[in-house]
């Protein structure tokens, strides 16, 4: 192999290039993971066990579970659906559905907050109309969920889409020419072909839709035990110079990233097998 | 069954890929659809399949118009160049595939459905085999696997969209031997689709050559040889 050995690099090159890499990391990455658990747990464990268990705290993770809870399986359906569309079906219009699709990536969380209070909000569009009928949407649980699932809309659809592509559309024909519905297909051929991808996708989903900040932040109006999400918890109690406590609370939403980065590690060795397994 | 298409025309994006097809073919025949590629063959494939809509024109299967009928409906069996199998089903899953879909009142019975499979893989000469998956086997046991799944309904009609295009010489020969036995034995009606015209004229009763969205000739492959109707058939088959 001609390249193979132009591209070969000097040793020393090699071992510079890579203790920068590992340094950048530690340095990055690292030392901000170690401090946040020093942080958590300088006072002790049971500083850390009190400042997750006192009723605010508990408040804040079980509205992040529920906003989770109900944005996830949305935006599951709804990824799902658009791949579906986007990758078997020809139609006009494709190529901006998709551009569609990737905009919350590139706005910024403000605005991804902000147009529901443009929309929902008390001098927002429907402010009055909403008012009158006494239904609360901004400062709220609808609007908790609305920003989440703005930013988080593009997980799943993004993961499936070239996935669905590359499959092709020839198992969904076969099991047509063998008399299986619309539905018995996606149950039986789409789905399973799929599973790992969307597994993947709904765990990114899930782990951007329990720590967003800046969306969630704009809507939630920050009352204490109400509409205090965990990312908000954490602000609050930080702004109170109450740092044990703050800290205490991130590390529960550090130990979310590592779970979520151990699954998907082991999805993705998963995936691997799989997909050498189809050809 | 026999089947009866009529002024059957499609268009991809303005450009036609089907322009006014008509062809008649008979009971119990075994067909080859050839021609050079983007000559329209698949497409009219794909369309007694009921996985393409003509246009214009129908399609008929004995007395019976199909030109609306879903894919679903129309009793047929396909077989794909790619095979196209669930690769997270065991081959016997597979092949009972279009059974397990049926509606519980007509579907048949769990033991059943088991013989029949067994049935299936003594049929394409794979017994035993029932349990590997589809990555486990190689290319020609896959598309026995495939041609096994196919005839699980007892379709009267079976579509071969290239059988053996994704196949080694060998492999194909033996394949294209162990096709027209089983064509045979079930007195099917086998519609086939392929650019290679010396796999058309060994294995097909009538061959049907297509060119540029038209049928060119429609013959016994003796007679073509014999009598080509144009010149796009004499240099083709030269």
């Amino acid at each position: 192999m001609g390249t193979r050995s132009t591209l070969r690099e000097p040793p020393l090159v090699k071992a510079l290039l890579m203790a920068a890499a590992f340094a950048y990391i530690a340095l990055m990455l690292l030392l901000p993971l170690w401090a946040v658990m020093s942080e958590a747990f300088r006072a002790g464990a049971k500083a850390w066990a009190a400042a997750v268990s006192e009723p605010d705290a508990r408040a804040a993770i079980k509205l992040t579970l529920l906003v989770a809870a109900i944005a996830v399986p949305l935006n599951t359906i709804f990824g799902v659906a658009a791949a579906w569309a986007i990758s078997k079906f020809q139609f006009g219009g494709k190529a901006v559905l998709i551009a569609f699709i990737e905009l919350p990536f590139s706005v910024s969380p403000v605005v991804s907050g902000l147009v529901w209070v443009l929309l929902f909000g008390a001098q927002g569009w429907f402010g009055t109309w909403l008012i009158d009928r006494d239904i609360q949407i901004i400062f709220a649980l609808p609007g908790l969920v609305l920003a989440t699932v703005f930013v988080t809309f593009p997980f799943v659809a993004r993961q499936l889409i070239p996935l669905m592509t590359a499959q092709g559309r020839a198992d969904e024909e076969a099991a047509l020419t063998l008399g299986a519905s619309g539905w018995q297909t996606f149950w039986h051929v789409t789905l399973p072909n799929i599973r790992f991808g969307l597994l993947y996708g709904v765990l990114l989903c899930n782990a951007r839709a329990m720590g967003e900040f800046g969306a969630v932040s704009v809507v939630s109006g920050h009352i204490r035990g109400e509409t205090n999400t965990m990312p908000l918890h954490v602000e609050v109690l930080y702004n109170e110079y109450n740092f044990v406590a703050a800290f205490a609370v991130a590390s529960l939403l550090t130990l979310l990233a590592l779970v979520t980065l151990a699954l998907k590690s082991a999805l993705e060795w998963r995936y691997r097998a799989a997909l050498a397994a189809r050809t | 069954m026999s089947i009866h298409i009529e002024g059957v025309s499609k268009t991809f994006s303005d450009y036609p890929a089907l322009n006014g097809v008509s062809l008649e073919i008979g009971n119990g025949e075994f067909v080859a659809l050839l021609g050079p590629s983007g000559s329209g063959k698949t497409t009219l494939l794909r369309i007694i399949a009921g996985l393409e809509r003509p246009e214009a024109g129908c399609v008929r299967f004995g007395n019976r118009d199909v030109t609306k009928s879903s894919a679903a409906s129309r009793g047929i069996g396909f077989v794909f160049q790619h095979y196209a199998l669930f690769g997270h089903m065991t081959v016997a899953d597979n092949i009972a595939f279009g059974l397990t879909v049926m509606p519980r009142r007509s579907r048949p019975k769990g033991g059943e459905i088991k013989r029949r499979v067994t049935q299936l893989l003594e049929l394409v000469q794979l017994p035993g085999l029932g349990d590997r998956y589809p990555s486990q086997l190689s290319g020609g046991q896959r598309q026995r696997v495939a041609l096994a799944r196919a005839l699980a309904r007892d379709p009267k009609i079976l579509l071969l969209d290239e059988p053996f295009g994704a196949l080694d010489a060998k492999v194909r020969r033996e394949l294209r031997g162990a096709l027209r036995t089983i064509h045979e034995e079930l007195g099917l009606t086998s519609v086939f689709v392929t650019h290679d015209h010396e796999e058309a004229f060994t294995l097909a009763d009538r061959v049907a050559l297509l060119n540029e969205g038209r049928i060119e000739q429609f013959a016994p492959p003796e007679e073509i040889e014999a009598r080509p109707e144009s010149d796009f058939v004499r240099t083709f088959l030269s």
